[in-house]
């Protein structure tokens, strides 16, 4: 009789290996003989251990590490694991036994690392169980390594494949021990990433390789101006043309589905469209801009994010005033896989396959879309070529992915966008005007702060949620919660909300608030005649945070160096991707982060692809005709060298003081690349700056 | 007919001759290792080689490819073991999202049978492919290293 684990797992693998072909030789090969111990284990007679992995594997590596949690407490041999998405299908009637499946916000190892130790834990306690029972021996007397599982006294052994089937009858331990950090010899380990050889192999699959029998391919365009509407598409011009299948016009977008994607998309640029663009017919950059300018002295909507002390009168009493102030443009993700959805509906079922940061919302998105119960929709796993947070929460590549395939019930579509789509219609990061003002003492000490930060808020917009208070935490990130002792602080935030949309980009308000903050401070310190390091060190208590990471950072450069600051500041301005400084009172100090460099252009792609998102904002029909042969992009050529002695010369051939600098800032974006690696990579980890940087992470940030 | 040699093996496709490279090879040919980035020759995730030299197959016309030889990241492997670069990309973690990465590896085969011990300045003269990740310090030094190892391919 087939138990209901089995049936779940012979379904699963059926799904896999009918649809996609994908990996066949990863897919529940043995499925039928297998046995689930928990949720997250399955064994095979043959000692192989399958880990599922509930969230998104999109370079950052946690698909790896996720598992590293799990093989840590099961005691199985890391040689013989494998990991496999967990199905979303399965998760809607399991009643969610891998909990939180999105890959947003870093969470992925804080928050599941404890229940992932445990569903190890528990199922080794089960299969050693499994074992002393049939051994007739005391649970106690004996041990789990490496997936084998002995009795001390008589030094009888067995493996999991064994009595993995025994084990699952038993009931699960209510509570387990789990090991001190101190035992580790899995978790925090650079072990290679699990899905490393199917890339460099050319076996990866992405949402855009999904292949299904009888598949038609759909190219969309979307309404250049965001909050228009389709007025018409005359599919007449391009009726009978080679492969077209069918024209779906749709309420903000039309679709032209053929044989082939390039067939598709060849006869969508040649199909008349009129646009109704709707209320933002006449927004502009300038008028965005005036919009938030206007925040700027607004006495209304605006709320109060941090208050401390009397920061106006402070600051009328203050010896100088310094003021400031900051814009950063909205950037678009620009993932290199650009959106798409494959979809099919069929007798009242929807399969859905697409890079996702969160495969729960696009198993609602597509139920919703599709109008069926949850538990008629499978939404298949794949690698994401690219997420830094695109493809969490809007999930508008799936609503429009299952509308189209609902007009062709029967029929597999993938919709895929072009890269001009992506750009132009992404959920950016938010613009953001921020002013600053701080009174300094006759010491040039800061004796008030005020920052009014004038943004739209993606929680209101994207999550539509209530905001605590007014205040949008990512907007006034590094804000709110700036650790500079200074007595009388007034953090404002004015939401407003121009038409574009918005949403999280990579670490969100910390991509661009703390450049404009360190800016403002390095100004401040150069007001007041002061070293900014040693500036800082005044300011930030001997307990925070950022002063062990300051310290720590010069501490491993051996000594304090001139102008170490300098290094971050750049960095965050790059990172912040062509943010600029807007006026205020700049003296004789140039913001480091203003500079420009050979070789590291200040029209990076990210400047590029943020002025892509404005163009559209024009509704003049010229943004049809804009195009990426206008933009730059940066190559490797640009990108700075990476060496593996400590050398004296930075990529410019420029030496001494500046090129360690120089390289320090290097050294710093490899860490952020390592990062997401998932683990260290063993050259870098030679470097000592390196080092540094991986200390500074553990004190907390 | 247009015909080819896509990794070994001869193939005909009824297409229209401009059609790119890249969606013969992806929607006809079902050779899902090219992938789609921009669509205008500028990222290079579409790399593919056509008689041994990289191109960019997404603005490629596949009448370009007619009785050539072309070799996708999938036909790089000879009898199932992975080619001294690929090795490379494996042994030093290059990979992130991993998208960008089989044309990464095609322009880097390519730049070493042309160059067996390149320069930085020649790696980064070859390797004008955009990776979103940034895994740009860790292309160069795997470049390196299988330079350091016989190349075969």
């Amino acid at each position: 009789m087939t138990t209901r684990r089995e049936f779940l797992q012979v379904t699963a693998a059926t799904g896999s290996a009918f649809i996609l072909g994908f990996n066949s030789e990863t897919a529940f090969s043995q499925a039928g003989k297998a046995t689930e111990v928990n949720a997250w284990i399955v064994v095979e007679p043959n000692d192989r251990v399958i880990i599922r992995y509930a969230r998104s594997e999109m370079g950052q590596g946690s698909m790896t590490s996720a598992a590293q949690l799990v093989a840590e407490e099961l005691e199985c041999d890391w040689a013989k694991v494998r990991v496999e998405y967990a199905e979303t299908n399965a998760q809607v009637l399991r009643k969610r036994p891998w909990g939180d499946m999105a890959a947003v916000g870093s969470r992925t190892i804080r928050q599941s690392q404890q229940y992932l130790r445990q569903a190890g834990a528990t199922a080794r306690t089960m299969l050693v169980s499994a074992a002393a029972q049939a051994w007739g021996v005391p649970e106690a007397e004996c041990s789990a390594a490496g997936g084998v599982i002995t009795h001390g006294p008589s030094k009888r052994k067995t493996s999991f494949g064994k009595v993995a089937a025994a084990a699952a009858k038993l009931e699960a331990p209510k509570e387990v021990k789990l090991k001190d950090p101190k035992e580790w010899k899995v978790i925090g380990k650079p072990i290679p990433r699990v899905d490393i050889p199917d890339t460099v192999m050319g076996r990866q699959r992405y949402g855009i390789d999904a292949q299904l029998p009888g598949m038609a391919y759909a190219a969309i365009a979307q309404c250049p101006v965001f909050g228009g509407r389709l007025k018409s598409a005359n599919g007449a011009k391009i009726a009978g043309r080679r492969g077209v299948i069918q024209v779906i016009p749709m309420e903000d977008f039309v679709a032209v589905v053929a044989d082939n994607w390039w067939r598709a998309k060849e006869a969508l640029r040649d199909l008349p469209i009129e646009w109704e663009p709707g209320p933002a017919a006449n927004s502009s950059s300038a008028s965005i801009e005036q919009l938030l300018r206007a925040g700027l002295d607004s006495p209304t909507d605006v709320v109060s994010a941090l208050k401390k002390g009397d920061a106006a009168t402070a600051m009328t009493g203050a010896a100088r005033v310094i003021e400031a102030e900051y814009f950063t443009p909205y950037l678009a993700h620009a993932t290199l896989e650009p959106m798409g959805c494959t979809a099919l509906i069929k007798d009242g079922r929807v399969d859905v396959w697409t890079s996702t940061q969160n495969a729960e919302a696009t198993h609602a998105v597509a139920a919703a879309v599709a109008g069926v119960p949850l538990e008629n929709v499978y939404v298949h796993r794949v690698q994401l070529g690219g997420g830094f947070g695109r493809r969490g929460g809007s999930q508008d590549f799936v609503r429009q992915g299952v509308a189209i395939a609902k007009v062709m019930p029967g029929t597999p579509v993938k919709l895929l966008w072009t890269r001009e789509e992506d750009t132009q219609h992404d959920f950016y990061r938010p613009i953001s005007l921020t002013r600053f003002k701080a009174g300094l003492d006759v010491a040039g000490r800061p004796v008030a702060w005020q920052s009014r930060v004038v943004a739209p808020s993606i929680i209101a917009t994207l999550l539509k949620l209530p905001l605590k208070e007014g205040i949008d935490p990512q907007a006034v990130a590094s804000f709110a919660d700036q650790p500079y002792e200074i007595a009388n602080v007034n953090v404002e935030y004015a939401q407003r909300n121009p038409h574009v949309p918005v949403g999280f980009w990579r670490t969100v308000g910390h991509s661009q608030n703390p450049f404009m903050r360190e800016c403002f401070v390095d100004e401040l310190a150069h007001a007041a005649g002061k070293d900014p390091y040693e500036y800082r060190r005044s300011l930030l208590s001997g307990t925070s945070k950022e002063l062990l990471i300051m310290e720590a950072t010069a501490v491993a450069r051996g000594r304090v160096p001139r102008h170490c600051h300098h290094r971050g500041l750049r960095q965050l301005h790059r990172s912040s991707g062509g943010a600029r400084r807007e006026s205020g009172r700049r003296g004789g100090h140039q913001a480091p982060g203003a500079r420009r460099r050979p070789g590291l252009r200040r029209q990076s792609r990210q400047r590029y692809r943020a002025d892509a998102g404005q163009r559209r904002l024009h509704a003049d029909g010229d943004v049809l005709g804009r195009h990426h042969h206008q933009g730059r992009a940066r190559r490797a050529v640009e990108f700075p060298r990476l060496s593996h002695d400590a050398p004296a010369r930075d990529a410019e051939g420029r030496g001494g003081a500046g090129a360690h600098r120089r390289l320090l800032g290097r050294h710093r974006r490899a860490r952020s690349g390592v990062d997401r690696a998932g683990h260290l990579q063993r050259d870098l980890c030679r470097q000592r700056q390196a080092r540094a940087l991986v200390a500074a992470q553990q004190t907390g940030i | 007919m247009i015909k080819l040699t896509v990794n070994g093996m001869a193939r005909e496709v009824d297409v229209e001759p401009e059609m790119p490279l890249l969606w013969v090879l992806r929607d006809v040919l079902e050779v899902k290792g090219p992938k789609f980035g921009c669509g205008i020759a500028q990222c290079g995730a579409c790399t593919v080689h056509v008689n041994g030299d990289p191109v960019r197959s997404c603005s490629y016309p596949v009448s370009a490819a007619a009785d050539k030889r072309v070799v996708t990241i999938e036909g790089l492997a000879q009898g199932g073991r992975p080619h001294p670069v690929q090795q490379a990309w494996i042994d030093h973690q290059v990979p992130q999202c991993g998208y960008c990465q089989g044309g990464q590896i095609l322009v880097a085969v390519a730049l070493l049978r042309r160059k067996p011990n390149p320069t930085d300045q020649d790696i980064d003269e070859a390797m004008t492919n955009i990776c979103r990740c940034g895994t740009y310090a860790r292309i160069r030094t795997a470049i390196h290293a299988a330079a350091k190892k016989p190349a075969k391919a």
